[in-house]
């Protein structure tokens, strides 16, 4: 058999297993398409799976529940010193959560007849891949769908810096619990991992060149979580740059631009990620990649090459899972003939550190900053029944409306669980429900969810 | 920031239109309100005018291209001419859509003013306002998708201005009624829906079997008469009542006051005389000058009188409507009648023209032929059919005279009227066309 020459013909190719590519791949193939799947890694799950969402999550679950012990001793209960056994806390995450659910994608794949080709594809042409790898070969299809995500990006200037030096990658893998851990950059990656070693016993600094953490986000929402954080790490240079990495002796000197040196074990950069969207051999195609590396797609997921879409972050921000399953659907059934398109109104936001903060649709500061009349409410939790018995009342349940028709038009929320209940909110601003219609709703009692409720009630009531 | 500029919404449930022409290049800088590209979508030929002025960066359409509505004409940058600032339409998207909020010229001020909701849920105000999306929960806006409606042109009738599956089955079908901003006239009790009428044509044979064959593309008028048609015959059960007209005073009484027309710019013809009365006949039965709403069970009586004029071009058969034929002056109405006919040969017509006839008048005899069944033009419920007028034998107090008759076909939707109500009502046109001398008591 001479490899390379073995020609396969599909109607789709997808490129890249991640959440955007598994999606559209089953879609597809449900909606009768004939359909394989190339990645690299050779399996289905993508960075959500192996590298990000999911073994994060595993691990925030495991630094709340150290809290959770650690606190129970305000009323009365007392487990005494923990001790972490690193080697059984990475068998679970990788055999018992990343493991099952991989298996789980895998058999999903296989009933629906979605065919997974290892090995990394490159455009040759508008109808054509190559794929590089153990099995070289050519893939013919009448379709492909891109969705080959991101990875994280790496310092400005400052080069890969051995070993010490982490990704979010190499920080979930876990390999050990430095003394000493410095978080450079203050979003959502660098607060949860943040988080999670500082549970397991590192003394974390973070730094974080603009002024505030989580830059971008409502400070209504990011002050709870400051406060909380400010207790948890060592300490925290905001406005600050890393301007030097020098591993010394075992340890890491990282120059501030502050003129600060700092001494730590290990440093997790976690300043973004950038889009995969370049070496692919995309530029055989009609499609545009611009220079970022986003591949430019319409509401229908189509390339400027109409036998090339695309899909999740490769495409655009927000660089989110969930985007992306759902671009990877309306991509099949576009395929498909079907009138589907990526107009959803609303992308939740989740950052899973504690509290958890979430938000959906247009934000106050955003709204200000377009000029965009605004009704907002805001409810803390205070006053919510539930987050005292949970002993946790920092959070705040957040109302953007329009003052016109009192529609939702967007919802911010802070404090344990935020990332559950703005599935509602979601709801809300996507299906354009009103006002009234949350405060018309029965919310069970106690739950948080009321939160939501109440903040409806109270602008109504002003009205 | 390119903007780009699709088409409009069309009204009157018309979803799709015809490239004809495209009057600039890419590249072209053309101002505010200059013609674009020449569509024909439901018998009208329209000049569509730019919404703004500026620099014409892609043009996405070629002619003959059947786009529908929403679809991208045109895309502007910003270079060239100065440009009003455009609304902003997408939020924080890089390109703004713009919209005209209706299409044609100007329709001539009507006496009686026409609601503006006329067209169920497309109303000038839509519901996305100035920004952001349009709301409606995904599957409403799947649905749209599906029909073809521009969401951005439909009036939400839900919560803050939400839009249902209904307002958008209204805005793609034209026929559920939305908000009409005339009150609605009050429901009779116990209106029933009656049963639906559904035939799938067989498939066609083989034609090949039996000799060459050459398949031609419909234009798009033609497939609009045939839809139209099919549409007319399937549903509405015809009943056509044969008469004949004397009129061989009205002819002496037209030939009388040529000259008269004349000098005032008007040239006379026996068309205008049979619009008036058969306007004053309708006045008189009224159930003639309707529609039936077969969903409701109930029959929509028009308190209004415009009149469709069937005229052949070489394209094919166009019927534009004069306005308020019951009321308005002979000479006026034979003068809107001609420029309206020459508008229509020449492709001119604008939708306004072609719209919210009652009625249809048209002269089947023009080639010959002593008369014909024409159908229907839905959802009207009649349509009067005349030959040619020729002199013939009359028996008169037992004398043979020589007298000039007009045969006439009217041809009426049995579900609303019965053949004898048929027979009074051409009675009444005849006896009108017969003694001119009472038509002008009448009006």
């Amino acid at each position: 058999m001479v490899m390379g020459d073995l020609v396969v013909e599909v109607d789709v190719a997808v490129v890249g297993g991640g959440p955007g590519g598994y999606s559209a791949a089953f879609r597809c193939a449900e909606l009768g398409l004939e359909t394989v799947v190339v990645d690299a890694t050779a399996r289905l799950g993508g960075a959500c799976l192996f590298e990000g969402c999911i073994p994060s999550k595993a691990l925030l679950h495991v630094a709340a529940v150290l809290d959770e012990a650690e606190r129970a001793r305000e009323f009365g209960v007392d487990f005494g010193a923990p001790r972490v056994a690193l080697d059984p806390l990475r068998t679970w995450k990788a055999e018992r959560v990343v493991g099952k659910l991989a298996r789980g994608l895998a058999a999903v794949a296989k009933a629906k007849g979605v065919e997974l080709v290892s090995g990394r594809a490159v455009f040759e042409g508008s109808r054509e891949l190559r794929v590089e790898g153990e099995a070289p070969q050519k893939i013919r299809f009448k379709h492909a769908i891109v969705a080959t995500g991101s990875a994280p990006s790496a310092l400005p200037g400052l080069g890969p810096g051995g070993d010490r030096v982490l990704d979010s990658t190499a920080a979930l893998e876990l390999r050990d619990v430095p003394e000493r851990l410095l978080v450079v950059g203050g979003g959502y990656i660098g607060l949860e991992l943040g988080q999670v070693y500082a549970a397991l016993g590192s003394r974390v600094t973070l730094v974080e060149m603009l002024d505030g953490l989580l830059p971008g986000v409502d400070r209504d929402l990011v002050q709870p979580l400051a406060r909380r954080v400010d207790k948890r790490f060592a300490k925290i240079h905001l406005g600050t740059k890393v301007v030097a990495l020098r591993e010394a002796g075992g340890a890491v000197e990282a120059g501030l631009s502050s003129g600060e040196t700092l001494a730590v074990d290990r440093v997790l950069v976690a300043v973004g990620r950038r889009p995969q969207g370049a070496g692919l051999g995309l530029e055989t195609t009609r499609a545009v990649v611009d220079a970022r590396g986003f591949v430019s797609v319409d509401e229908r997921c189509r390339t400027a090459d109409p036998h090339v879409l695309a899909v999740g972050d490769v495409t655009g921000e927000p660089m989110l899972a969930h985007r992306a399953m759902r671009q990877g659907k309306v991509a099949a059934e576009v395929l498909a003939g079907l009138p589907s398109a990526f107009d959803n109104v609303a992308v939740p936001a989740v950052v899973f550190t504690d509290p958890e903060v979430a938000w959906c649709g247009l934000t106050e500061p955003d709204a200000v900053r377009a000029g965009r009349p605004v009704r907002v409410a805001r409810f803390p939790w205070a006053a919510s029944g539930r987050a005292a018995t949970l002993g946790r009342s920092d959070g705040l349940t957040k109302l953007v409306a329009d003052p016109e028709t009192g529609r939702v038009l967007g919802v911010g929320l802070v404090g344990p669980g935020a990332g559950e209940l703005v599935a509602e909110a979601t709801l809300a601003v996507e299906a354009a429900l009103t006002v009234e219609d949350l405060a018309a709703t029965i919310h069970a009692h106690p739950t948080l969810s009321e939160t939501l409720m109440e903040a409806a009630e109270s602008l109504l009531r002003r009205a | 920031m390119p903007r780009t500029f699709v088409l409009p919404d069309l009204g009157e449930g018309l979803t799709e239109a015809e490239i004809v022409k495209v009057l600039v290049a890419e590249g072209d800088v053309v101002a505010e309100d200059a013609p674009l590209l020449e569509v024909e979508t439901d018998k009208a030929t329209v000049e569509i005018p730019s919404p703004l002025g500026g620099r014409v960066a892609t043009i996405h359409v070629r002619p003959g291209d059947t786009v529908r509505v929403g679809a991208v004409l045109v895309t502007f940058d910003d270079a060239g001419a100065p440009v009003p600032a455009p609304r902003a339409a997408g939020g924080n998207r890089s390109s703004t859509t713009v919209t005209t909020a209706g299409l044609g010229a100007a329709p001539a001020p009507s006496p009686r003013p026409v609601p503006p909701h006329r067209v169920a849920g497309v109303t000038a105000a839509p519901a996305a306002g100035a920004t952001g999306p349009v709301p409606a929960t995904p599957a409403t806006r799947r649905l749209a998708r599906e029909l073809g409606v521009d969401l951005r042109a439909v009036r939400g009738s839900g919560p803050g201005g939400r839009v249902t599956d209904d307002d958008v089955r209204a805005a793609a079908g034209g026929a559920a009624p939305a908000a009409p901003a005339a009150p609605a006239p009050e429901r009779p009790a116990l209106a029933k829906p009656l049963a639906p009428v559904g035939v799938e044509p067989p498939p066609l044979p083989r034609f090949e079997q039996w000799g060459p064959v050459e398949r031609q593309p419909l234009s798009h008028l033609r497939r609009t008469i045939a839809e139209r048609m099919t549409l007319s015959a399937t549903l509405i059960p015809h009943v056509t009542h044969f008469d004949r007209a004397d009129i061989t005073d009205l002819d002496a009484l037209i030939q009388r006051s040529l000259e008269a027309g004349r000098a005032r710019g008007v040239a006379l013809t026996l068309t205008s005389f049979l619009l008036k009365a058969a306007a004053l006949a309708l006045r008189e039965h009224p159930q003639f000058n309707a529609s039936l709403d077969p969903a409701a069970g109930e029959l929509i009586v028009k308190r209004y009188c415009h009149l469709g004029v069937a005229v052949a071009t070489e394209r094919g058969l166009i019927v534009p409507v004069l306005r308020d034929v019951d009321t308005k002056p002979l000479l006026e109405l034979q003068r809107e009648l001609a420029a309206l006919a020459e508008r229509v040969r020449g492709g001119k017509a604008t939708l306004e023209d072609l719209r919210g006839g009652c009625f249809t008048l048209t002269n089947v005899g023009a080639l010959g032929g002593t008369g014909a069944i024409p159908i229907i033009n839905y959802p009207e419920v009649a349509i009067l059919g005349v030959a040619r007028a020729r002199p013939e034998p009359v028996v008169r107090d037992g004398q043979v005279v020589p007298r000039t008759l007009l045969p006439l076909t009217l041809t009426f939707d049995h579900r609303v009227a019965d053949g004898a109500d048929g027979a009074r009502f051409a009675a009444a046109i005849v006896r009108r066309l017969e003694a001119p001398e009472q038509l002008l008591l009448e009006w």
